[in-house]
């Protein structure tokens, strides 16, 4: 088979298209494990209940847009409901913990979605104005997947430009730091992680109502999710936003290329980035040293 | 006259002696009434393929009623016993164990998947009559099969023969495969690819995919760079659905056919017409068959019956068929005894759902017609039901199987 340049242009740009969907999909756990030192295990179930909460009001409203919204709204109530219930109940206790109680509580999630939508999954349907493809010149490309990219690409300049410049955000990256002193200086610690980790789930879900026009939406959808997830942001490191954008970029791209060179290593080729990425960087490509 | 002393100690003498009389004297039926014929049903309930498993015992239970409705066997009820295998083969042995040493019942059916293969060894370990209906070649050769191992189902190689001959004739000689790497994807894929190459048909490109991926578009590119004239994407479930979804979104339709070896109702009620609009793939059985077919329409109507209105699916004729087959042969045998009821099947000829079956001595695989089929899409006046337009019924009996030397059985 000739492997030419445009075949090879075509084939970066679907690994990029790839990479935005892990960029989504991570940014919420490298926020939740960046900043609160949580491993979250149910972060992929917070990803399908995105997407089935922006299915049924699709269905309802008809409205992508109001679909979305309310998916990003659903996985805040959500993230912050089950932070304030039970996640808080382990602060200070290790990492295991809260990793077995969200491990648990994923179960929980599907079972609930399983029982009030069946088993079977839905389709979320592409919005009219962004279906059909776009001819990029060497070749054409789903309107679609390009706006996915936009779009990941707005979602993090938001998210990093609250981090980084706003006074919530420097309350975060301090409080992620030393909460300690966040205490001693009278800011209420435990609604800074309520906040911290509501965002991070309603990310996960926003991740999983965009992804649903490609992927559709079933209750077991979290898990493969959940695994890319972790391996962008372990690859990035660790609360790094930026971390997470080149990893999920870099990511896309390896599994694309490799999907036209070797197929059958396509799934493998993610874990061998990550592997090989660990051995000459051990924290990831941009780390986010903590000081206590 | 002697007086006749009546104590406790003789009134229970008398008393046991009368009922061990009774009973050696009593008919073997009037005894076995109490015994009923059980069928232990193993499918996944649970997981991703749990709608197809519900109709699959739907159409069972249908089974079970007809033949309890026409008297049974020598006044002996049939029984359905199903547990859930979760899609798990370690889960489906554990209730396949279950149900013969604890339930204790007469025959095992119904798996699918991976659990064909489970729930087999169990049988063939404990000595139990077995009838699956999942797709799959291997358990027809002569390694996983066994005197008490029937296969209902449909083969790897019949649906993907039955594809390459609807289609490779119609001028789509350049082929492009993209199949999921294990056992399924391979061998409908090698089914296809054998009927195409003797039609002429040029492999252009094949590609493996893992299986459970969320996102096929990396394999777009390859399989566009090689042009072919069709498409054929072996793989089943979830995996079918995403892939033709994303085939569908990066416009491949537009470029080349699209064939699947196994359509599925479920999974078309699912995703829609758009999705599986133009592709064209077979089943083992589709309701519309009844237009052409008298013991369709009989089957349909039955099943509409007891199930509130609704048509019976692939996964429900399946299921019927498969438990139909053994009570129909235990009563031919006069009993369920394994060795007489593997006779009377191996004899059985039958029209249950769709036209002439039989099993085949060599292998006891069912003989059977495979539909060949793509999706409608809704229209005024159309049933809800009315998913699919019939393109051809292959009804090329043995000719379409791989042959029993090939399987590696004798020569007879």
């Amino acid at each position: 088979m000739e492997y030419t340049f445009s075949l090879l242009l075509q084939q970066a740009m679907t690994g990029l298209a790839l990479g935005a969907i892990y960029v989504l999909s991570a940014l919420g756990l490298s926020l939740i494990f960046g900043m609160l030192n949580i491993v979250s295990f149910a972060h992929g179930a917070f990803f399908m209940v995105g997407a089935y909460v922006g299915a049924a009001v699709l269905t309802q409203t008809g409205s992508f847009a109001v679909a979305v919204i309310s998916a990003f709204a659903a996985g805040y109530v959500a993230g912050a409901l089950s932070e304030r219930l039970l996640v808080r109940r382990l602060y200070g206790q290790g990492i295991n913990y809260p990793l077995l109680l969200t491990f648990g509580l994923a179960y929980v999630l599907v079972d609930v979605v399983r029982m009030i939508f069946g088993r079977e999954g839905t389709t979320v349907a592409t919005p009219a104005v962004l279906r059909g493809a776009i001819d990029l010149g060497f070749g054409t490309f789903p309107i679609y997947r390009v706006f996915l990219i936009a779009f990941t690409a707005c979602i993090l300049s938001i998210t990093w430009f609250a981090i980084e410049r706003t006074n919530w955000g420097l309350i975060i990256r301090a409080g992620s730091r030393d909460s300690s002193i966040l205490r001693i200086l009278g800011i209420d610690v435990s609604r800074v992680w309520l906040v911290t980790f509501g965002l991070g789930t309603a990310l996960a879900a926003l991740a999983g109502i965009l992804a649903a026009p490609i992927r559709g939406a079933n209750p077991e959808m979290g898990g493969s999710v959940l695994a890319e997830a972790f391996v962008v942001t372990v690859l990035g490191g660790m609360g790094s936003l930026a971390g997470t954008a080149m990893a999920g970029c870099l990511a896309g791209l390896v599994v694309s290329m490799t999907t036209l060179f070797a197929p059958e290593f396509a799934d493998l080729s993610l874990y061998m980035l990550m592997a090989g990425v660990l051995l000459f960087s051990p924290n990831g490509l941009f780390a986010r040293v903590r000081t206590a | 006259m002697k007086r006749i002393e009546i104590t406790r100690r003789s009134l229970l003498r008398a008393g046991g002696a009368f009922g061990a009389l009774s009973a050696g004297l009593l008919p073997p039926f009037a005894l076995a009434q109490a015994t009923p014929i059980k069928v232990g049903f193993v499918v996944p309930l649970t997981g991703p393929y749990g709608v197809d498993a519900q109709a699959e015992v739907k159409g069972a239970e249908l089974a079970i009623r007809q033949f309890n409705n026409e008297g049974g066997l020598n006044g002996r009820r049939a029984e359905l016993v199903v547990r859930d295998d979760k899609l798990n083969p370690g889960e489906a042995a554990s209730k396949a164990l279950e149900l013969v040493e604890k339930d204790r019942v007469d025959f095992l059916a119904g798996p699918f998947g991976a659990a064909v293969f489970a729930v087999n060894s169990i049988a063939k370990q404990k000595g139990i009559v077995y009838n699956s209906v999942g797709n799959s070649d291997t358990i027809n050769e002569v390694k996983d099969r066994s005197e008490f191992t029937f296969h209902e189902g449909l083969t790897c190689h019949v649906t993907g023969g039955a594809l390459a001959r609807y289609l490779i004739p119609k001028g789509l000689k350049r082929v492009a495969v993209l199949m999921a790497d294990y056992v399924y994807g391979q061998e409908t894929s090698r089914g296809f690819v054998r009927a195409a190459r003797q039609l002429s048909a040029e492999i252009v490109t094949e590609v493996r995919h893992p299986i459970g991926m969320s996102d096929y578009s990396p394999f777009f590119s390859k399989i566009q760079a090689a042009k072919p004239d069709l498409l054929l994407v072996s793989n089943f479930g979830r995996d079918q659905q995403i892939a033709l979804r994303q085939i569908t979104e990066f416009g491949l339709k537009k470029q080349m056919k699209v064939a699947v070896p196994i359509l599925v109702h479920t999974a078309r009620l699912v995703e829609g017409h758009e999705t599986y609009d133009g592709v064209v793939g077979c089943m083992s059985y589709y309701w519309k068959l009844e237009d052409t077919v008298p013991s369709a329409k009989a089957f349909n109507a039955a099943y509409r019956s007891l199930h509130g209105g609704i048509a019976p699916t692939d996964y429900s004729a399946l299921g019927y068929s498969c438990v139909r087959t053994l009570l129909a042969a235990s009563r031919d045998a006069g009993n369920t005894d394994a060795a007489s009821v593997i006779k009377a099947l191996e004899k059985l000829e039958y029209d249950f759902t769709k036209g002439k079956q039989y099993f085949r001595r060599c292998d006891h695989q069912s003989v059977q017609s495979v539909v060949v089929l793509t999706s409608k899409g809704p229209a005024p006046g159309v049933a809800k039901d009315d998913i699919f337009e019939i393109l051809a019924v292959e009804s090329e009996g043995e000719k379409t199987l791989r042959t029993c030397e090939e399987l590696g059985y004798p020569a007879n």
